[in-house]
C-alpha cells in the first residue's frame, strides 16, 4: 500500500526524518508513535505530498508521489487541527469538498452518525471544537478511500463520540482498507491498532506489533513499554 | 483551479472586509460627485486615492487572506489537487473579489451621475482599468510575501515595508537620483526608472491622459516618442502585465517547494 | 449764396464721375482677356469684373484706385514667378479672387497681394494657396482685411512667409480671417491702432498671431489652436486681448501666448485650454489678467525673469498640472479672488471665499525647472508630501505669492 524508502527531510538546521524506511501492507491499522518532535506528522504530511522531502522516494498503491496529485484520491486525511474557512457553513464545505473530490453517497450517514444534523446551517467559524472535529471526521471518512490518515483523531470528542469513532475504525477495517492513525492515548492506539511504528529522532525505531514490543522490552503492559523505549534512549 | 477560486471568491464576498472596502469606495464615490459636483476634480482626486490606498488594500488583504486561510489550504492540499490550482485560484479569488468591490463600488455611483454622457468616461475607465492591475500586483506580491515568511508579524511588517517602498521612498531616490545627475541624458532612465515600479507605472498611464499637456513640454526625443504617441500606453500596459505575470510565476514556483 | 453754389459744383461732380465709373469685364472669351490689360484700360474708379476662369498672370500692379471683383472664384495662377498683385493706390478694393501659386523666394517676400503706402482700400472673400506670403500691408493705413482664406504649405521656419502681415501699417481692421498652415498666421510689426477680430488662426508653425513693437492693438475673438505657439506678443505697450481662445498649443517650448517686453496690456476674458503652457511671461508689467479660464493646461501661467507689478484677478484655474510657475522667490504681482481648483481649504464663514490663503506655486514646479525629466514625478504621494511641506513653511517659493480670497466656486461670467 505504502512504501517509504530513504526518506530525509531538514527544517532549517534540523532533521526530522533522517533515512526512514517503511512498508505499509494492504489492511489493518498502524499507529504512527513517537516522542514531540520525534516527526510523525512530519511523515505523514509526506504521504500526502504537502511537505517536500530533501531525499527519498514513497510511493502509495504503486506510483511515485512526485508524479502528480491524482494518487491523493485514494486518501482520506483527518488534520490534526481542524479549522475551516469560517465563512462557510458545514453543510457547504462538504457540498465544495464532494464538488472537488467526486459524489459519495455516505456523508449522509455519517452526519447522522455524529448527530451534525443541526450543526449543517451554522458557519464554521461558530462551531465548538468538538463539533469541529466531528465535521474534520465526516470529511476524512466521505470518500470511502482505501487509505485513511487520522491525525490525532480523538482531540476535543465526547466520550459518545469517542466509541462511535471507534466503531467507525473498526468497519473501515472490516471493509479491508489500510488506516494510518497518531495518537497520544496510547489506550486508544492499543485498543484499535494492529501494527505501531515507533519514530525516535527521526528514525524507525520498532515496527510490529504490540506484543512484539512488549516482549522486546521487556515491559508487562504498552504504556510501560513505549516509556521504557524513551528513558533508555534518553539515559 | 476554477472550483477553487469559485469557493474562494464565495468565501471572501461573504467576508464583512470585502463590503468595507465595497462600502468604503460607494462612499467615496458619492462624496467626490454628489457633494463636490465636479467630475475633473472627482477623476483626479480618485486618481491619487486609486495609485496609493489601491496597492496597500491590496497587499495587506492579501497577506491576511493568506494566513486566515491556512487550515484551509491544508486542507485542500490533502485533497487531489495541483499545488498550482490551489494557489493560483485563492488568488485570483482575492484579488477578483478585490477588483469587483473597486469597480463596483466606484462605478456605481458614476453611472448614477451620469458618466455615460459625460466626455470624462475614458479617463475614469482608464482609472478603474489601473486600479485592477494594481489590485491583481499588489495581491500577488503579497502572496509571495506570505509564501515567504511563515511568521505572521514578519510577513505583515514586509507588506507594509513593501507598501511604503513602491508608494513613497522609491520615488525619493528616484528624485534624488535625477536631481544628482541632472547634467545626464535622463529621458531613458527615467522612463526606465518608472518601469520598474507598478505604481509609478500607473501613475505615468493616467498622467498620459490628464497631464499630457505638462508632459509635452520636456525636449527629449524618447519623452516625446512615449507620450505623444500611442507607444506609451502600450510598452505601459505591457509593463503592467509583466509586473502581474512575474509575481505570479514566483508563487507558483515557490508554492510547489514550500512544506506546509 | 457762395455756398450754395459751391455744393452744387460738388454734387455736379460727384455725379459726372459716377457716369464716368464703368465696368470692365475680364474673361478668357471676352474683349479684354487679361486683367493687367483691364487695369491699363480702366479709368479711375472703375470697376473690374472678372469672369470664372484661370489667369496665369503675376506682377499685376493696381496703381489707380479700382475695385475688383471675382465672378465665382476666378483663379489667378502667378505660376511661381513672383508678387501678384501689388496695390499702390488708395481706395482700392480687391474682391473674391483665388490666387495660387506665389513665387518664393530669399531675397524679397513676394505676396499673393501687397498693399503699399496707400490707404482706405478693402481686400475681402479672398482664397489664397500655395502661398510665400498672403497678405501684405506695407506703410499702409485705414484699410481692412476681411473673410479671407489663407491655406499654406508651410514646412520649414525659414522658407515660409507669413499669413496676413503688417509692417509699419496704422489702423487696419482685420476680421473673420480663416489662415492655416503658414509661418505666422497674423504679423505685425510697427504697427499701431488695428483691431484684429474673430479670425482663426490653426496649425501653423510659428504663432498664430504675433506682434512685433506695435501699440494700441486689440485683438478679441479669435481662436489660435494648435500653433507652434499661441500668440507672442513683444516689445509691445498698451495692447488689449479680449475673449480670445487659446487651444491645444503642444509641444516644448509651446505656449498659449508669450508676452516678452510687455507693458500696461489688458487680458480678459481669454481662455487657455490643453496647452504645454497657458501664458509665458517675460519682463512684462503692468498688465492686468482678469476674468480668463485656464484650463487643463501643463503650466497656466510661468513667470520667467522680472515682471511688475502684474495683477490677476478673478480667473478661473481649472486642473492644470501646475497652476503659476516661477523662477524667482521675489514676487511683486498680486493674486486676488481667483478659483483655484486645486485649492483644498474651506470656507467656515460662508463668504465664497476660503477662509486658509492659497500659494499657487508648487516646489515641484522649481524641481522640474531645474531638472526637466522630473516631470515623469508629477502626481506621485511622494511629491504631495513634499508639496505639503513647502506649502506649511515656504523656502523656495515667494513667501508673499499667495492669493488671500481663494474663490470656493468657479467663478461663472
Amino acid at each position: 500500500m505504502v512504501n517509504i524508502q530513504d526518506l530525509y527531510k531538514k527544517f532549517g538546521k534540523n532533521e526530522v526524518l533522517s533515512g526512514v524506511n517503511l512498508d505499509i501492507g494492504e489492511g489493518g491499522i498502524f499507529a504512527v508513535l513517537g516522542p514531540n518532535g520525534s516527526g510523525k506528522t512530519t511523515l505523514i504530511k509526506c504521504l500526502l505530498g504537502m511537505v517536500i522531502p530533501n531525499k527519498g522516494t514513497i510511493s502509495v498503491l504503486g506510483s511515485n508521489i512526485k508524479n502528480g496529485s491524482a494518487y491523493r484520491r485514494k486518501i482520506d486525511y483527518l488534520p490534526q487541527i481542524a479549522n475551516f474557512p469560517s465563512n462557510l457553513k458545514v453543510k457547504e464545505l462538504i457540498t465544495m469538498l464532494k464538488d472537488l473530490r467526486g459524489k459519495t453517497m455516505v456523508d449522509k450517514d455519517l452526519i447522522n452518525l455524529f448527530k451534525l444534523e443541526p450543526f449543517l446551517d451554522k458557519k464554521l467559524g461558530n462551531l465548538s471544537g468538538g463539533t469541529k472535529q466531528k465535521v474534520n471526521i465526516v470529511l476524512a471518512f466521505m470518500f470511502d478511500s482505501p487509505l485513511i490518515i487520522l491525525d490525532e483523531p480523538t482531540s476535543g470528542l465526547d466520550p459518545i463520540s469517542l466509541i462511535r469513532l471507534k466503531t467507525l475504525i473498526e468497519t473501515e477495517k472490516a471493509k479491508g482498507k489500510t488506516i494510518l492513525i497518531t495518537s497520544h492515548i496510547m489506550s486508544f492506539v492499543e485498543e484499535v491498532s494492529d501494527e505501531i511504528v515507533f519514530l525516535l529522532e527521526g528514525k524507525i525505531y520498532f515496527k510490529g506489533s504490540i506484543n512484539e514490543l512488549k516482549t522486546k522490552t521487556n515491559q508487562p503492559d504498552f504504556e510501560h513499554a513505549i516509556a521504557s523505549i524513551l528513558t533508555e534512549n534518553h539515559a | 483551479m476554477l472550483k477553487i477560486l469559485k469557493y474562494s471568491f464565495y468565501d471572501l464576498m461573504r467576508s464583512r472586509w470585502s463590503y468595507v472596502y465595497f462600502a468604503f469606495y460607494l462612499l467615496l464615490g458619492v462624496v467626490l460627485l454628489f457633494l463636490n459636483n465636479d467630475l475633473s476634480k472627482a477623476v483626479i482626486t480618485l486618481m491619487n486615492v486609486i495609485i496609493v490606498l489601491v496597492p496597500l488594500i491590496g497587499t495587506i488583504f492579501g497577506v491576511m487572506y493568506y494566513y486566515n486561510s491556512k487550515e484551509f489550504t491544508e486542507l485542500l492540499l490533502a485533497q487531489p489537487l495541483k499545488r498550482s490550482s490551489i494557489f493560483l485560484g485563492q488568488y485570483l479569488g482575492v484579488a477578483i473579489s478585490l477588483s469587483m468591490s473597486l469597480v463596483l463600488g466606484l462605478g456605481l455611483p458614476f453611472v448614477f451621475y451620469g458618466l455615460f454622457k459625460s466626455s470624462a468616461i475614458w479617463d475614469f475607465s482608464l482609472l478603474l482599468i489601473t486600479g485592477t492591475f494594481l489590485t491583481f500586483i499588489f495581491t500577488a506580491l503579497a502572496f509571495n510575501i506570505a509564501l515567504s515568511n511563515e511568521n505572521r508579524i514578519k510577513g505583515f511588517g514586509y507588506a507594509i515595508l513593501l507598501w511604503l517602498f513602491l508608494a513613497i521612498i522609491y520615488d525619493g531616490i528616484f528624485l534624488m537620483s535625477l536631481i544628482l545627475f541632472e547634467d545626464y541624458p535622463l529621458d531613458k532612465l527615467s522612463l526606465f526608472g518608472t518601469m520598474l515600479n507598478p505604481i509609478d507605472l500607473s501613475r505615468t498611464l493616467i498622467l498620459l491622459k490628464l497631464d499630457i499637456s505638462a508632459l509635452l513640454g520636456y525636449t527629449g526625443a524618447v519623452f516625446k516618442q512615449f507620450f505623444g504617441t500611442s507607444f506609451g500606453l502600450v510598452v505601459s500596459f505591457v509593463a503592467l502585465l509583466l509586473w502581474i505575470l512575474l509575481p505570479v510565476s514566483r508563487m507558483i514556483f515557490k508554492s510547489k517547494r514550500k512544506d506546509f | 449764396m457762395n455756398r450754395l453754389l459751391k455744393l452744387l459744383l460738388i454734387f455736379t461732380f460727384a455725379f459726372m464721375s459716377d457716369m464716368q465709373a464703368s465696368t470692365i469685364i475680364v474673361c478668357n472669351s471676352c474683349k479684354v482677356k487679361s486683367i493687367k490689360e483691364a487695369i491699363a484700360l480702366a479709368s479711375d474708379n472703375d470697376t473690374i469684373k472678372i469672369k470664372k476662369g484661370t489667369y496665369k498672370e503675376y506682377g499685376i500692379l493696381v496703381d489707380k484706385p479700382l475695385t475688383i471683383i471675382g465672378e465665382e472664384y476666378p483663379v489667378i495662377d502667378g505660376g511661381l514667378k513672383g508678387e501678384i498683385i501689388t496695390v499702390i493706390s488708395d481706395h482700392v478694393t480687391v474682391d473674391g479672387l483665388f490666387i495660387i501659386n506665389v513665387g518664393t523666394s530669399y531675397t524679397s517676400d513676394y505676396a499673393a497681394i501687397r498693399v503699399k503706402k496707400c490707404k482706405n482700400f478693402v481686400i475681402q472673400n479672398m482664397v489664397l494657396e500655395k502661398l510665400f506670403f498672403g497678405i501684405y500691408l506695407e506703410r499702409a493705413r485705414d484699410g481692412k482685411v476681411l473673410s479671407n482664406k489663407i491655406i499654406g504649405d508651410a514646412i520649414e521656419e525659414y522658407n515660409s512667409g507669413n499669413g496676413i502681415q503688417l509692417w509699419y501699417s496704422k489702423n487696419i481692421l482685420i476680421e473673420n480671417n480663416y489662415i492655416v498652415n503658414v509661418r505666422d498666421g497674423i504679423y505685425l510689426e510697427f504697427s499701431d491702432d488695428c483691431i484684429i477680430k474673430n479670425n482663426v488662426s490653426a496649425n501653423n508653425l510659428r504663432y498664430g498671431l504675433h506682434f512685433m513693437f506695435s501699440n494700441n492693438d486689440i485683438y478679441q475673438g479669435n481662436t489660435f489652436e494648435s500653433n507652434g505657439a499661441g500668440v507672442a506678443v513683444m516689445f509691445s505697450k498698451k495692447i488689449k486681448m479680449y475673449n480670445n481662445i487659446f487651444k491645444e498649443n503642444w509641444g516644448t517650448a509651446s505656449y498659449g501666448m508669450l508676452l516678452k517686453e510687455i507693458n500696461d496690456a489688458e487680458i480678459i476674458g481669454n481662455t487657455f485650454e490643453e496647452n504645454t503652457i497657458g501664458i509665458n511671461i517675460e519682463g512684462s508689467n503692468r498688465i492686468v489678467y482678469k476674468n480668463n479660464n485656464f484650463i487643463n493646461n501643463g503650466w497656466a501661467i510661468k513667470v520667467r525673469g522680472a515682471c511688475y507689478t502684474n495683477s490677476f484677478l478673478s480667473n478661473n484655474f481649472l486642473y492644470n498640472s501646475f497652476d503659476i510657475s516661477y523662477n524667482s522667490n521675489i514676487n511683486d504681482n498680486v493674486f486676488d479672488k481667483n478659483y483655484w481648483s486645486n485649492y483644498t481649504g474651506y470656507d467656515l464663514d460662508k463668504n465664497g471665499f476660503g477662509d486658509i490663503p492659497y500659494r499657487p506655486v508648487k516646489l515641484f514646479s522649481y524641481i522640474v525647472n531645474r531638472t526637466p525629466e522630473t516631470i515623469i514625478l508629477l502626481r506621485s504621494l511622494f511629491i504631495d508630501i513634499i508639496d505639503f511641506s513647502e506649502k506649511v513653511s515656504p523656502v523656495f517659493t515667494p513667501d508673499n505669492l499667495l492669493d488671500k480670497n481663494p474663490k470656493m466656486k468657479k467663478i461663472e461670467w
